[in-house]
């Protein structure tokens, strides 16, 4: 029935269940976003302890260790020099050094320190931190 | 005669006495003064939270990783060894140019009169950690030309992303390196390198996988560092 040619009553009995919907939806998106910052929260720590001290705290690279460094580390935040990164790489990268992808051997091979699951959440999440291509790091 | 042997009886026990006594000190002092900030015994915790949180590095096996002259020199008049103290993160901040160190966040530490100096390094020697920490004479004692190991450092390990080598030169995460042939015990320094975690479970320095041959050179190397800290 067209809207405009409903009753008070009609009107009231839409009403209802489009508030609760709208209020439903609004309570998934909210929880959503919560999920989302939850599942950052464990990979943004072992940033802060492994990564930042030369990748820094703005994930720009720009740690305090890049001062002395002929190469400034990678930065993370730049969509377009990450996105030009395969995820393969960046696993791999973190996993056995920067030699193992023709980059600075100042880069450590974290695979001894790090699970597996731990790199590829790290993965995933520079994909998070650059907002450039899709975490199909798994 | 008999009156010298027994003053030299009496002289003898007071010296043993005394001994005894400032070996007493040294771990009183330890407990009140040291544990608060410093890991006297094995911790139960060895996750990644604790060595975030801890104020200072661990020193039951302190007796295998410290040298005695150095410890006393420096207890009397402590210099920064972690640029950035422990934890790093906790003491860094955002520029425009780079994450710098908070130099104001970094707590001094306590300096020690001579005579507490030299027994609390006594006590810290006696603390050798669990049996096999350490493996003894690991180091084969071989000289390392200079360049060969500050190539190693500088350029081929990776060394220098987090450590000093010389006052200024090199990264600030790890602590300096420059004095490490007067802080360090070699086999100490050897086994560290070769495999970091078994020290520090989770820490931030990664496990190199080095040959024999490196592990080395490098600890040669960081035993020929003697600069003296400038602050």
């Amino acid at each position: 029935m067209p809207m405009f040619k409903a009753t008070r009553s009609e009107r009231r009995i839409v009403l209802v269940p489009f508030l609760a919907a709208m209020l439903i939806l609004g309570g998934l998106w909210g929880r959503a976003r919560a999920d989302d910052a939850e599942k950052w929260k464990e990979p943004s720590r072992l940033y802060d302890t492994y990564c930042a001290q030369c990748h820094g705290m703005g994930r720009n690279g720009k740690g305090i260790n890049a001062r002395s460094m002929a190469v400034q580390p990678r930065d993370h935040a730049d969509a377009k020099g990450m996105g030009a990164i395969p995820d393969a790489e960046i696993i791999k990268a973190i996993t056995d050094g920067g030699l193992s992808v023709n980059k600075s051997v100042l880069m450590p091979a974290w695979g001894k320190v790090l699970s597996r699951q731990q790199i590829l959440d790290l993965a995933a999440y520079l994909r998070h931190v650059c907002n450039c291509g899709t975490a199909s790091a798994r | 005669m008999s009156r010298i042997a027994g003053l030299i009886s009496a002289v003898a026990l007071a010296y043993f006495a005394a001994s005894a006594c400032l070996a007493a000190d040294g771990k009183a002092i330890l407990e009140r003064r040291c544990a608060q900030c410093h890991a006297l015994s094995k911790p139960a915790d060895t996750s990644l939270e604790r060595l975030r949180t801890r104020k200072g590095p661990d020193l039951y096996y302190a007796g295998v990783k410290y040298r005695r002259q150095w410890l006393v020199e420096w207890l009397e008049q402590p210099t920064r060894i972690r640029p950035a103290g422990e934890f790093y993160f906790e003491h860094i901040r955002m520029t425009p140019e780079g994450d710098v160190v908070n130099v104001e966040s970094l707590p001094p530490h306590p300096k020690l009169s001579a005579a507490d100096a030299a027994a609390v390094s006594d006590a810290l020697m006696g603390l050798k950690g669990p049996d096999g920490l350490v493996k003894k004479d690991a180091f084969k004692k071989q000289a390392v030309p200079a360049m060969i190991g500050a190539m190693m450092f500088e350029k081929l390990r990776g060394c220098a992303a987090c450590h000093m080598d010389k006052p200024g030169s090199g990264g600030l995460s790890g602590p300096e390196l420059y004095d490490a042939g007067l802080r360090l015990q070699p086999d100490y320094v050897y086994a560290y390198i070769a495999d970091p975690q078994r020290f520090d479970p989770h820490i931030w320095m990664p496990a190199l996988q080095l040959s024999e041959a490196d592990l080395q050179r490098l600890t040669g190397y960081l035993m020929s560092l003697k600069e003296t800290p400038r602050k």
